[in-house]
């Protein structure tokens, strides 16, 4: 039997708290993040992210306390990301009971810092993660670049050459985000998960624009991901983490 | 009966995820340490590892990790446990890093699943093996006790260990290539997955470790 498809409900955490934007506005409250990924864990997630979006550092700590919490109630992997800068960045939120470190914009700033993270720690907790938007026009053959800036600033980059890169340098895992979907409910942006899913062989995971169950498994069957994330559906009570497999599976889509 | 267990810490990454593991499953006491008197007083071993093998090689010779290792395996009353890196490092050598030589306490060698690794139709398979696979239990073994043949367990490599006899292998995993998911001789039981991370069978498997005498 094939490697299970993950589902990987995510917390975004702002100041202790969970919550989830759309598109990165309009915040709702959500709740306690160590009672969400307890619920989560006890009803059959395959692992949890955990992305800090708390813009200061001095709420850095309340992360790092948070995690530890965490992951000594959960016991299926946990992967971390939101404001990693520095090796010594990861090797704290390793040290408080990560799994996995996701790096975002630091990498842009020096992907160098992939490759070294990659050579400390090993692959395998090394997440690289891409927010990325469609840039081409209707008509013309698509072209994607990763913004910075929660989706507001452009840097130009291509998204496919830049996974292929990242995983080059060592990420054990890509987590990809369209910018254009995040918060929306219309479903991933399959046509750039499918093209990053087939450059690049390390696992993916697709991220922004889940609004029902359909959509997780389309990001799977036709956008190629080895991992579906959705937030919202998931914290607002819609669908159980056993609904969202019981559907997957009833598509034909191994789950565990 | 208490449940004293020392988990080898060699610097390498978090530990905190199989200590609090094994005190979720009922531990009385986890030492996460390199201290040799500390090792030698508990009564079970736990050999984690995440990392390359390289570095984790450096630091376990550069602690003396390896000799507490091997005194542990000596008593034979005293149950280890290896996990992951920890069970790759048990071995021969390792592929890893350009060729690394490991602790040789069992025969064999540790092997990269390869760039355009693909299952038996064809099909691509990302490397990292990375998620939750079915472990295919091999043999009647204690640590297997009350965890169903062919459950999931969450795995996370890009090496994977060959043992030169077969007839240590307890579980296998299908990754285009039948694998060995856990190995066990005599006191010892090592892993390729993370229990600690396999939520409920993980956790079965690390109650049975505590529960375990050691002997098959």
């Amino acid at each position: 039997m094939p490697l299970a498809k993950r589902i990987i409900p995510c917390l975004d955490v702002d100041r202790g708290r969970v919550v989830k934007g759309i598109n990165f506005v309009g915040i709702r409250d959500a709740g306690d993040p160590v009672e969400i990924a307890r619920r989560y864990n006890e009803e059959g997630a395959d692992e949890l992210t955990f992305l800090d979006i708390t813009a200061s550092h001095e709420a850095r700590d309340t992360t790092a306390s948070t995690v530890e919490k965490i992951a000594r109630e959960v016991f299926i992997p946990l992967t971390v990301g939101g404001g990693v800068r520095e090796v010594s960045d990861i090797r704290t939120l390793l040290n408080a009971g990560a799994d996995k470190v996701s790096i975002n914009t630091a990498a842009i700033h020096n992907p160098e810092l992939v490759k070294e993270a990659a050579e400390r720690f090993g692959s395998q907790c090394i997440v690289v993660a891409m927010d990325v938007k469609r840039v081409s026009e209707h008509a013309q053959p698509p072209r994607y670049e990763l913004f910075t800036h929660g989706g507001r600033k452009p840097t130009g980059i291509e998204a496919v050459s830049w996974a292929q890169k990242m995983a080059e340098l060592g990420a054990g895992e890509i987590l990809l985000t369209s910018m254009d979907r995040d918060g929306t409910r219309d479903g991933f942006e399959l046509v750039i998960t499918r093209a990053i899913s087939d450059a690049v062989d390390v696992p993916l995971i697709a991220s922004g624009g889940v609004g029902n169950l359909e959509h997780l498994a389309e990001g799977i069957s036709v956008g190629g991901a080895d991992a579906v994330l959705a937030a919202s559906i998931f914290h607002f009570g819609e669908f159980t983490i056993p609904q969202a497999k019981a559907y997957l599976e009833g598509k034909g889509i191994e789950v565990r | 009966m208490t449940t004293h267990v020392a988990v080898i810490d060699y610097g390498m990454g978090n530990l905190h995820s199989v200590a609090s593991a094994l005190k979720h499953v009922g531990a009385d006491r986890v030492d996460v340490t390199h201290d040799p008197s500390t090792i030698a007083a508990a009564d079970r071993v736990v050999f984690p590892g995440v990392g390359a093998i390289r570095d984790c090689m450096t630091e376990i010779k550069r602690l003396g990790c390896d000799d507490l290792l091997r005194s542990a395996l000596a008593d034979r009353r005293k149950p280890v446990l290896a996990i992951c890196v920890g069970m790759q490092a048990l071995m021969d050598s390792s592929e890893e890093n350009g060729g690394v030589e490991t602790l040789g306490i069992v025969p064999g060698s540790v092997r990269f699943f390869g760039r355009d690794h693909t299952d038996s139709s064809g099909h691509r398979l990302k490397v990292p093996h990375m998620g939750w696979s079915q472990v295919k239990q091999a043999m009647v073994h204690p640590l297997w006790a009350g965890i169903d043949d062919s459950c999931r367990f969450y795995f996370v490599h890009s090496y994977w260990v060959s043992p030169a006899a077969e007839e240590v292998i307890a579980g296998t995993f299908d990754y285009g290539l039948l694998g060995c998911a856990a190995m066990a001789k005599d006191n010892l039981f090592a892993v390729q997955f993370h229990p600690e991370k396999s939520h409920d069978p993980g956790l079965r498997l690390l109650r049975n470790f505590l529960n375990w005498d050691g002997s098959c």
